[in-house]
């Protein structure tokens, strides 16, 4: 017999850590959709094929930019102590994830406005013709809308890496304790991205592809979804008591159901009798992915902080 | 100069006299614990065994809240106090999460909080309050760096345990077994 009993009885901590609650997932969530939109728009902006991806390349940032910002918004709400929020601007810690978060979030939006320019929304040129000229010179030159393509690639992957490392480097919560999380996050915010461009693009040939690339998403993030399952199963005790919270334990019901079978495999096969014209392309399918893509979020921030090292 | 706490579970009853001080001296907020008592038994009966721990943050020399800190609130003072500075913290909880020990907490004013060692009763020379009030004088407060301090000398002359030492942030908190 072994048992603990503690006099500790504070809030959030007590008997379980449940500090996080619903806008850290939110906030991860927009973070990944906002990393692979960034992508996906900066791809077709350095190969040149803004024309023919107009929902990717000119909406995506109006998206991108108002979803980042709900994403802000959230975190700014979970703050406990929200005057000192300008702090997180004061200095640069490189040993903290969430300080390297908080300046890529700052690199972001000038990334944003500046593929904005690209097609100024809401007739913004004419209202402001600092704004308009500006895009008359960044449309007439291919080298910087290729470079524009490139910045916001380059911080597309840095925004969806950290988020998941914004998790595994917390090494007191066993459940997160795998750098994997960082290419599961952005894979999953590229699937959800490619999903959500589906749902919106009125172009057959842009829907078809983003399908096909979200086919490939999907795969790729089953298959590391499976290799984070056995990094940690195959680790230390307190990584394979982390785990057994997905499998068989609290969280089982919610990932193996709603994150996989539904957010993943479901998708995956409408989308693939889609791309092969068996069926017609559907909402449904985009819809499973970024309601999946959410619910990944809350099982993997929720079964974290209810993994400990503590035996009590 | 390194601070540590060694506490001698042979002598200490869970009294929470530790916790008591703890909470005047500090105007910890009600409902709150920087320190706390755990009763651990082990055994079958009638061969049971139990030892009782007054724990807290444990100052960790690897310590994971200040490295995850976004801001440089939570520092290391001199000595290896681990601290808070109220007003640089954003309350995003980051250093709880971080916590092997689940030692801080998130004050009613939104700044994170812990246990400081009473570090403004070290500086004046004196003993943190948790120490001070012991009743069986089951607790140390000292520099480990020096040899002949009584936390050394405790250290050198009996068996002790860390909490969670796989946890690898290298704690200050001793306890004597």
């Amino acid at each position: 017999m072994h048992e603990l009993y503690s006099t500790r009885t504070n809030p959030f901590i007590d008997p379980t850590l449940h500090l996080w609650a619903w806008e850290i997932p939110v906030y991860l969530f927009a973070g990944g959709l906002v990393a692979g939109m960034m992508i996906i728009a900066g791809y077709y902006l350095f190969h040149g094929r803004q024309d023919d991806r107009q929902s990717s390349v000119y909406w995506m940032p109006l998206a991108s930019f108002i979803s980042i910002s709900v994403g802000m918004l959230a975190l700014f709400f979970d703050l406990g102590h929200k005057v000192s929020v300008w702090r997180f601007y004061t200095s640069f810690q490189i040993t903290s994830p969430m300080s390297w978060g908080a300046w890529i979030l700052f690199l972001v939006y000038p990334a944003l406005i500046a593929n904005l320019l690209l097609k100024l929304p809401f007739g913004l040129g004419t209202k402001i013709p600092l704004l308009g000229n500006l895009s008359t010179r960044v449309v007439k030159h291919p080298k910087t809308i290729a470079t524009i393509g490139v910045v916001n690639m380059v911080l597309g992957a840095a925004l969806g890496i950290y988020t998941g490392i914004l998790l595994s480097s917390l090494s007191a919560r066993p459940f997160w304790n795998s750098s994997i999380l960082g290419i599961l996050f952005l894979t999953s915010g590229l699937s959800t991205a490619a999903a959500f461009v589906h749902l919106v693009a009125k172009s057959t040939i842009e829907r078809e592809g983003l399908a096909r690339a979200d086919i490939g998403f999907i795969i790729i993030e089953i298959v590391i979804l499976f290799l984070f399952i056995i990094g940690l199963t195959t680790s230390a005790a307190i990584h394979k008591e982390a785990v057994g919270l997905i499998l068989g334990g609290e969280y089982t019901a919610s990932f193996w159901v709603l994150v996989v079978f539904l957010g993943l495999l479901i998708p995956l096969f409408i989308q693939s009798l889609a791309v092969t014209h068996k069926i017609r392309h559907t909402p449904i399918a985009p819809i499973m992915v970024i309601v999946g893509g959410l619910i990944l979020r809350f099982v993997f921030v929720a079964a974290g902080q209810a993994s400990t090292w503590l035996p009590y | 100069m390194r601070y540590a706490m060694v506490i001698d579970t042979k002598k200490c009853v869970g009294c929470m006299d530790c916790v008591v001080a703890c909470k005047t001296e500090n105007d910890v907020p009600e409902g709150y614990n920087r320190d706390w008592i755990v009763y651990d038994v082990q055994g079958t009966f009638p061969n049971l065994s139990m030892e009782i721990r007054s724990e807290r943050c444990n100052h960790c020399d690897s310590a994971p809240c200040v490295s995850c800190c976004p801001t440089g609130a939570s520092h290391v003072e001199d000595g290896g106090i681990v601290t808070v500075t109220h007003d640089m913290c954003t309350g995003c909880k980051a250093c709880l999460e971080s916590c092997p020990y689940d030692a801080r907490f998130v004050n009613p004013e939104g700044y994170a909080d812990k246990c400081t060692f009473c570090l403004h009763l070290v500086k004046e020379g004196t003993q943190p309050a948790c120490v001070s009030v012991c009743p069986t004088y089951c607790m140390h407060f000292g520099d480990v760096d020096d040899p002949n301090s009584d936390v050394s000398i405790l250290l050198k002359s009996r068996k002790w345990h860390n909490n969670i030492p796989d946890a690898g942030t290298k704690p200050h908190i001793f306890y004597l077994v």
